[in-house]
């Protein structure tokens, strides 16, 4: 069953939004004007060439960097004129990420890695059982008590997914998840992001170079030199 | 978190400990030594069985050299009613730390019921030097030997009980001699009849020797703390400082590894929605673990010390356990360590995430 409703208002709505970066004496037009709706309960699949503002995109839609002018509207806020403060509360409540390289961090085991993400959320107390069975989704219920070094790449990304969506994120933002996994662990790891997304709802955002993966959303948006083509 | 980070990192985590440890150390030592010498000294100057004090006008608290004339005590002291006994004793500094009282054993014995020998006796010959047993100990002296002292050899007549006056006693007039102090002494002990007439004899001498210092034996072992003793509070506090900047450059290098060792670990909790304040108060509460856990191992090391010295140098050093101080030492410890992780600290938090990512 497919959750999202093009009849709702979107969940992402980008209209115009441009962002330029200095380095030195020089400005870099990283974005070039880009419109852009994404449905609640879509799975979206960017795709386009190195440089063409793909992760841009993705640190702006997350919170991470500010839009230079343009409207970013995330579940009904306008990214434009926000503070720091109320960016870093925008990653804490409405955005999961889930990075190339897994980003766990390394002294923790996965339960405090997902754990970690809920504290920081001021989210306290047990796991709700729906999570529990996200966990058994994920398959990695069983290995909650290692640290990443003690788990494959394919169980670094499925705690990492975990982590993501624990707090029941908007927008769960993908950043290339199968960049860095053998072809079997890929294709697991792309199933999961289709079952979230199939079963429980999860709006996604998947960055990916990989045109197989790229398959797996209901629509693939494509970039060059800063718009959608 | 906190703990899982130290852990992560043992050696730099230990050596950081290791460091802030001796800093506390340095400073539990420090005071240990100069207020148990202090009370040693104040617990020899008790010993002798006096009531009163006479001392020269204008003295310091730690005198020596003869800066009076013997022949003040039967001229005033002997005369003054109440007044059982009184004697003088000329001391000479013969180190940093130690110094040699003349005495004249017929008096003194009279005062103070006589020293207690575990070897030997008093002397009995103008040569002859009488030693405590710390100083035997760390010199390893022993009755019938022959030791030098202000540049001449004398022979150890006996070795007593620690505990009245000096290590190195020696007869009164051998010592005035020698110094170029013939009929001259630092101070007078004086015994009264009862304890009563402490208070109208101190009176009775204040008022007959004008200029002169008269205390009790009780006000004036009271005057045995590093306030009395001049510069010994500037350097506490010069190695406190010390100890305190040691301990902020300490932590301020571990710290700073630390963040750039992190950085994209801070990158990651940004995105996760980590406030500034969230990563500096992370790095706080690892640094507050590291000089709470340092200053448990330097109070532990004090004790050390402490033995070290009492097993080396036990005729020189006596170092006290400052049970009060150990609070103030972790203070200084925790304001040395936080000081050093505030700007590592202010990085971490400033950091730009999306750069923090994307480091290698």
């Amino acid at each position: 069953m497919t959750r999202w409703r093009m009849s709702d208002a979107p969940i992402i709505a980008i209209r115009g939004l441009t962002k330029t970066y200095r380095v030195g004496d020089v400005e870099v037009a990283a974005l070039r004007g880009v419109d852009l709706d994404v449905a609640r309960g879509e799975f979206v699949s960017i795709v386009g060439p190195s440089g063409s503002g793909k992760s841009t995109l993705f640190y702006i839609i997350g919170g991470l960097a500010p839009p230079t002018s343009g409207s970013v509207h995330i579940a009904g806020r306008d990214l434009l004129g926000m503070t720091d403060a109320q960016r870093t509360e925008l990653r804490k409540s409405s955005v999961g990420f889930v990075f190339q390289k897994y980003n766990l961090l390394p002294t923790l085991t996965a339960r405090d890695n997902i754990e970690i993400a809920r504290y920081i959320a001021h989210k306290n107390g047990p796991l709700d059982a729906g999570f529990e069975e996200v966990l058994k989704l994920l398959g990695i219920a069983g290995r909650l008590d290692h640290k990443p070094r003690a788990l494959s790449g394919g169980e670094q990304q499925r705690v990492a997914i975990a982590r993501a969506i624990v707090n029941h994120p908007a927008i769960l933002l993908a950043d290339e998840p199968t960049g860095n996994l053998d072809t079997e662990n890929s294709a697991a790891v792309l199933e999961l992001l289709h079952d979230l997304n199939h079963r429980l709802g999860q709006t996604i955002l998947m960055i990916t170079h990989n045109p197989e993966a790229a398959a797996y959303g209901h629509r693939i948006v494509r970039m060059r030199d800063g718009r959608i083509e | 978190m906190v703990v899982e980070n130290l852990k992560h990192r043992p050696i730099r985590t230990l050596l950081s400990i290791i460091a802030i440890s001796i800093q506390v150390t340095l400073v539990l030592a420090l005071v240990g030594l100069s207020r148990g010498m202090l009370n040693d000294q104040a617990r020899r100057a008790k010993g002798v069985g006096a009531d009163i004090l006479v001392r020269p006008p204008n003295a310091a608290l730690v005198i020596s050299g003869g800066q009076m004339l013997a022949q003040i005590i039967p001229a005033i002291i002997d005369k003054t009613p109440h007044v059982q006994v009184a004697t003088g004793v000329l001391t000479y500094g013969t180190d940093l730390f130690n110094y040699v009282t003349g005495v004249d054993l017929a008096t003194f014995d009279t005062m103070s019921g006589g020293f207690q020998f575990v070897r030997g006796g008093p002397f009995k010959g103008p040569e002859d030097v009488m030693v405590d047993q710390y100083y035997a100990a760390q010199h390893k002296v022993h009755v019938g030997d022959t030791i030098s002292i202000i540049n001449r050899p004398w022979h150890v007549s006996g070795i007593y009980v620690p505990g009245m006056l000096a290590r190195l006693v020696v007869p009164l007039s051998t010592l005035q001699d020698l110094t170029a102090n013939t009929g001259k002494i630092t101070m007078v002990y004086v015994k009264v009849d009862r304890p009563e007439n402490i208070g109208p004899t101190i009176a009775a001498l204040s008022d007959r020797l004008k200029t002169y210092k008269v205390y009790s034996m009780e006000d004036y072992v009271t005057l045995f703390s590093p306030a009395n003793i001049p510069l010994l509070t500037q350097f506490i506090g010069v190695v406190i400082t010390l100890g305190v900047l040691v301990g902020f450059l300490v932590v301020f290098l571990s710290m700073y590894t630390a963040v750039l060792e992190r950085t994209r670990e801070i990158g990651v909790l940004k995105a996760l929605g980590a406030s500034p304040g969230l990563i500096l108060n992370i790095l706080l509460r690892e640094t507050a673990l590291l000089a709470v856990a340092g200053s448990i191992l330097g109070i532990a090391l004090a004790y050390g010390t402490r033995a070290l010295i009492a097993r080396l140098m036990p005729g020189t050093l006596i170092q006290a356990i400052v049970y009060d101080w150990w609070a103030i030492a972790t203070a200084l410890a925790l304001v040395g360590a936080l000081l050093g992780a505030v700007y590592p600290g202010l990085k971490a938090a400033r950091q730009d995430a999306i750069e923090a990512l994307a480091y290698e």
